[in-house]
Parts: C-alpha cells; structure tokens; sequence
C-alpha cells in the first residue's frame, strides 16, 4: 500500500468507524431500554411468576419470536414505513438505527430472560417477606442481581449489532460492513475490504474484553451465595439456541 | 401472638391434588419460642409461609398480633397495600439465608427500612446497631461472599430485626449449619427473645433445636399437628412421641416376659430412692437398661429406663407404686405406636 492511497482511504475509514459506532450506540441504548422491561415481563408473567398471566406472556413471547425469525434485511424493508414515520426519511444512519434497534429489542430480551431466571427465587421471597412489592423485587433483587449477567448480554447484543450493520448499508447508512462490501466484494479492492475486517475484529474484540471485564468484575465481588432454592421462576424456553443462530445470521 | 385456625392448603398440579395442611390450629403465645418439628413434606414450610401469607392458605385464618392477614390478603394473587404492611412487621429468616449477593452486608440490613421509606441517616444507624446486636460491627462493608454460614445467618437475623418485628420466623434457619455454628445461632435467637421480648416461630426438623430454645413444640404429620404444647406439659404427657424424641433412653428388654418401664423424674421426684425401695417392697430383681439426666426446656429433667421381670400383668401393682410416688411411668411397648421421628439430613 502506497502513502497516496492511504491518505485517500483514511477520511473514508473514518467516516465508517464514526457511522458505525454512532448506529451501533444508538440502537444498543434503545433496545436495553426497550429489551430490559421486555425480559423482565416475559419472566414474570410466566406461569408462577409474580405477575403470572399466561395471555400476556405467551403474546409477548409470540412478539419476540416473529421479530427474532425474520432476516435483517427483510425485517429493515417491512419496517421502512414505520421508519419513515419515525425519522421522516428512509435512507441514512438515522433511517437505520430504527430497524437496528427494533431487531435487538427482542433479541435483548431473551437474554434478559435468562439472565433474570437465574436469580435464586428464595431472594424475592425474602423481599416479599420483608413487605416489598413486584417493582421492589424488580428494581432491589431481580435487576442488581442479574447485573454481570445483564453486561453480558448487552455485549452479545452489541457485536450483533455490529454485524447488523453491514446490512444498513444498503440503505445507505454507510458504517465499516458496508464499505467491506462495496469496496471488496462489489468492487474487488480486496485491499481496503481486509483493512476494513481488521477494524471490525479489533473494536469487536475489544468491546466483547471491556464487558467480560466488567462482568467478571462485579461477579467476583458478589461471589457465589450457593446454589440456594430455584422457587416459582421455572425455565421453560431455551433461547441460546436460537442466540447463536440469529448472530450468524446477522454477520 | 400468632393464631392459626383451620389452616388448609391444597396445592393443586396438573389435575393432582396435594394437602400440605390438613386443618392446622396453632396457637403462639407472646414472647415464646415455639417450635414445629416434623420431616420433610410434613407441611412445616408450607405452614411458616402461610404466617406471612407467602403462600395463600386454601381455607383458615391467620392472625398475628391481634391482625387478621387472611382478611387484609385481597382476592387477588398480589399481596395487598395493607398485607405488605403487616409482613415488614414479621421478621423472618431463611435457611439459605437469601441474602443479596450484590449487597454489602450494611445495605442488606438497611433493605427492609428501605422498602418502609426510612430516611438514609436513620437507616445507617439503624443497620448498624442491628449488626452490632448480632456481632457482626466490623463485617459492615464485607459482602456475603466473604462471610461464613454462621456469619450470613446473623445477618439474616439483623436483616429480619430491621422493621422492629414482634414476631420472627425461622424457616430452618438452622439446617445448613455445622453443629457448633447451630448452637451459637440458637443462643443468639434465645438472647433476642428474651431482651426484646420477640416472639419466635421455627420449624426445624432437628430435635436438638427445639431442645435447646424452645418453650413450645409441636410435632407435625402429613400436614396435622399431632402433638402440641409447652414442653413441660409434653414431658408431662405419657406416650408422647414429642418428649420420648425430645428425651430419648434406649435399652430393649433382654427376654420375653419382661416388662421395661420408663421413668421420668422432674423436680422433686428426682431425689427419691424409688428404685431401691420399689426392689425392696416387692422383693423383685431391677435391671436399669438406660438413663439420662438433662436440661429440656429450662426445666431438669431425669429418665430411666428399667426391666421388671414378668410380663405387664404381673407388674401391675409395682408400677401402681411407682406412679403413687408422683412419677410418670410409661411401659414400653404398650402404648400406642409411636411415630418415629428419624432424623433427616439437612435438605
């Protein structure tokens, strides 16, 4: 590679590093907000939940699984008027980050489901004993003891999101995946498409050490308080399964 | 302090129908240890977790402290405004301890002051008086992880005291301890009842505990009480399966045509030579196949277990002896089949 040709791929990369971490951060930030509440409520309205309503659940569960099944790309074009309606426009990283975020909301939430299953059901029956309510549970027990679990989730949700990514290209979103298939695989610069895989496996193996990191972080400073009584949150679903199929998927 | 009357629960599954209390009656008085005791699936837990409403009883009442709970429970499944009010007023601890892994053992403490909207100044002082009370001052800031069984216990006591509670349940808080860590629990659950005037509510399936702390006992089977009562009256009952497991003496009758009786001496009685005159008035020959002497309840205690010779007819006037001297004599053998209380393992 010669200096002029650098010089000439530079503003490009990082324009496409700055699109990617701008949709990437975005739609990361909706779908835990959105996916958060979505697993919490698919736990507890399960049967022998704490909110048990099979109707709600079992629609819930429907909801996420249509959304999960669909392909990106096809998931990004049934979506364009709702987009539009949105961002009033159906091109561009804007444009992108709806069905970006509307693909991980459910994808987050089943791992928050079982992050959430794992919590010893005898600690929401102490916070029960204790006088406390359902959003007590929620907030003092079933969230801060899922968190290492939760931070990892988030980050399986993000490098699946990077990998969604490649995809928003074709409307125009730009972003690192996009230009590895335009410049590499549509135009042969087989050059700039490795530098651009190189970029992505970097920033994907960072990301992916910086949540171990804080998971392990937090777990060790929790330990372990023994393999109490799993009361009344019964698994019913497997959906890793289905995680490491929808991340191939996705990239 | 605690009533329950006509307690049920069903727990239904898939069409099967399982009664885990079958028509409990208990009765609590203020400022006593009382101790269910039973085996595993004999309905203690669902019995403890009735008290506090953690499971809604099929039908019966439960009041605590002159308080209806079944009334303030609501129809629906969730636990009403009124109902969770009443429940911060019961402590209770766990025999996994439940305590929150990601929690100091200070902000533990502080969770059930927390949920009853107590300011954080008050709370701090609060949890910190309470650790103090349990022993626990310098482990503050230590999280769970770093502590020992014992240790976890304590907290979950300081955490149960946290809403001033007149009463507490222990649901086995006991069970995952070692033997020497269980005493010093126990001591501490008998130290609280009797400087705060706590009412204490266990169930536990090791006879030791209730030997050691309680005032009170009831034995449970397929979800009755069977036996109930102060543990002096137990002790006082003949045939009661709760004070032969309470005070166990051992020894079989070396023969046919035996008769072995046993003798339970309290107080006064303890200090006859009953013994020696018995085998002196009637000129009969006394083997003494066991005999233990201890303190249940607070209260001494001695038992013998003696063989007579000739079967339960031909004994009829020495043991007529025996109880004019005021003794409790049960024979061995006759009275009706006691149900074996095997101890379990800790589950």
């Amino acid at each position: 590679m010669n200096g002029a040709e650098f010089s000439e791929m530079w503003p490009l990369l990082s324009q496409a590093c700055w699109d990617t971490l701008y949709m990437v951060g975005w739609s990361t930030l909706i779908a835990v907000v959105g996916g958060l509440p979505l697993g919490i409520l698919l736990v507890l309205t399960d049967r022998g939940g704490l909110l048990q309503n099979v109707v709600a659940n079992k629609v819930i569960g429907q909801l996420v699984n249509i959304t999960r099944s669909m392909p990106f790309i096809i998931l990004m074009v049934a979506l364009m008027g709702f987009t539009r309606w949105v961002t009033g426009t159906t091109i561009g990283r804007e444009a992108a980050i709806v069905p970006l975020a509307i693909g991980a909301i459910p994808f987050f939430a089943r791992l928050v489901e079982t992050a959430v299953r794992e919590v010893d059901g005898g600690l929401v029956e102490a916070v029960q004993a204790m006088g406390g309510n359902t959003w007590t549970v929620v907030r003092k027990v079933l969230v801060p003891e899922a968190l290492p679990s939760l931070i990892s989730s988030t980050t399986t949700t993000i490098v699946a999101l990077i990998g969604y990514t490649a995809m928003a290209g074709t409307v125009g979103a730009g972003g690192l995946g996009d230009i590895a298939v335009r410049y590499g695989y549509q135009r042969f610069d087989t050059q700039l498409m490795w530098i651009t895989v190189g970029i992505l496996a970097v920033v994907i193996s960072a990301i992916q050490f910086a949540g171990d990191a804080a998971a392990r972080a937090l777990h060790r400073r929790a330990g372990r308080s023994g393999p109490g009584p799993r009361l009344r949150l019964p698994r019913t679903k497997e959906p890793e399964a289905a995680d490491v199929s929808d991340v191939s998927k996705a990239a | 302090m605690i009533t329950t009357s006509g307690l049920t629960k069903v727990y239904s599954s898939r069409g099967r129908e399982i009664t885990a209390l079958d028509g409990v009656d208990l009765h609590v008085r203020e400022g006593e240890v009382y101790g269910v005791i039973g085996q595993s699936g004999a309905g203690k837990s669902s019995l403890i977790r009735c008290i506090n409403l953690l499971e809604r009883p099929t039908s019966g009442t439960v009041v605590v402290d002159g308080q209806d709970l079944t009334a303030l429970a609501g129809r629906g499944p969730r636990a009403s405004r009124e109902l969770r009010r009443a429940r911060s007023r019961i402590g209770m601890v766990f025999q996994h301890f439940n305590l929150l892994s990601s929690r100091t053992v200070q902000d533990n403490v502080e969770l059930p002051l927390e949920i009853l909207g107590t300011s954080g100044k008050e709370r701090s002082r609060k949890a910190l008086e309470l650790l103090d009370l349990v022993g626990l001052a310098d482990k503050a800031k230590a999280y769970p992880a770093q502590l020992s069984g014992g240790q976890k216990q304590r907290v979950g006591i300081a955490r149960a005291l946290a809403g001033d509670p007149k009463v507490l349940l222990s649901d086995e808080a006991t069970s995952a301890l070692d033997p020497e860590t269980t005493r010093s629990i126990l001591q501490l659950l008998r130290d609280l009842n009797r400087q705060l005037g706590l009412t204490i509510l266990l169930i536990t399936h090791e006879m030791d505990v209730v030997k050691s702390i309680c005032d009170s006992a009831a034995l449970m089977e397929k979800g009755r009480i069977v036996e109930s009562g102060t543990v002096g009256e137990l002790l006082a009952t003949p045939g009661s399966a709760l004070a032969a497991a309470l005070f166990p003496v051992s020894g079989d009758a070396t023969g046919e045509d035996r008769t072995v009786l046993d003798i339970t001496f309290r107080g006064e009685s303890a200090t006859q030579p009953v013994v020696s005159q018995l085998a002196r008035t009637y000129n009969i020959d006394i083997s003494i196949l066991g005999a233990a002497i201890d303190t249940v309840g607070g209260l001494q205690i001695g038992r013998m277990r003696i063989e007579l010779p000739g079967r339960y007819e031909d004994n009829v006037v020495p043991i007529g002896f025996l109880r004019e001297r005021g003794l409790q004599i049960d024979v061995v053998g006759r009275t009706a089949d006691r149900p074996a209380l095997v101890k379990e393992g800790a589950k």
